[in-house]
């Protein structure tokens, strides 16, 4: 299995699984939390290359990270979005507050 | 053609059955030949269901969750499923404020209050029953095109 989380200087890539729900959202909380911790993260990206499904919960995790870097003028990506979550992350309003980007190296091009 | 089915499921309140409950559903719906965004959304809807009952109703302890998934025909060029998700667990307060958007009980755990909007979003109709300390009932119809 491929890491959940890679970084680049302060930027944190989280690949996310196939499902994003509340149970796999803790373990990926969990992660990223130990990814922050004395890393100066000040931008993430989610990557959904691999995802075939999410729900509010994954709303919850990423506003989680926008909550924690905005505060550092930070900021919050997702990338690599399929039709379906496309759905849901229009619908939670997320794109008033994050951006969207084609793919990863992209969004990291325009982070760095 | 008559589509007429029934199911009954109950199982424990753990979030590893997040994903066990909406494949189950998804996997009863598969013979009327839903479309990929159909299924999507039921499985959306489903898992906002059970995440609530897990997180809210029994508040992460032990307990019993029933789905109950009905099709019937509608008329001969829809289908209906009625989904019902009920627990035993603590009820909600009040069931307005609960399913405003953006609403939640517990922000610390970044859930994101975005449940009862979204179920209410992909499925035509959505009824929330609860009472205080004995339990919720979601009910939820959607309404499914026939393709023969």
């Amino acid at each position: 299995m491929n890491n959940i989380t890679e970084r680049i200087g302060r930027i944190l890539i989280v690949n996310v699984p196939r499902e994003l729900d509340h149970h796999s959202a803790s373990i990926i909380r969990e992660e990223t939390e130990l990814m922050f911790r004395g890393n100066k993260i000040k931008y993430v990206i989610f990557n959904f290359s691999e995802t075939k499904f999410m729900d509010s919960s994954g709303i919850g995790l990423i506003m989680g990270r926008y909550n924690e870097v905005r505060l550092q003028g930070g900021s919050v990506c997702v990338t690599n979005v399929s039709t379906n979550l496309e759905k849901i992350i229009t619908l939670s309003g997320l794109y008033k507050v994050i951006n969207k980007y084609s793919f990863v190296n992209e969004a990291i091009e325009a982070f760095s | 053609m008559n589509n007429i089915n029934e199911m009954i499921l109950e199982f424990d309140s753990i979030s590893e059955n997040e994903s066990f409950a909406r494949v189950v559903v998804a996997a009863f719906v598969t013979r009327l030949n839903p479309t990929l965004e159909e299924i999507s959304d039921i499985k959306t809807a489903i898992s906002e269901a059970v995440t609530n009952c897990i997180i809210h109703a029994y508040d992460k302890k032990e307990g019993k969750i029933k789905i109950e998934a009905r099709i019937t025909n509608k008329d001969i060029h829809n289908n209906l499923l009625e989904i019902i998700v009920a627990d035993k667990g603590k009820g909600i307060e009040n069931v307005k404020q609960a399913m405003e958007p953006m609403f939640t009980t517990k922000p610390h755990e970044e859930r994101s209050g975005m449940g009862f909007a979204f179920m209410e979003a992909f499925m035509n109709e959505l009824k929330v029953e609860s009472v205080v300390g004995q339990g919720t009932k979601v009910i939820m119809k959607k309404v499914l095109v026939t393709s023969d």
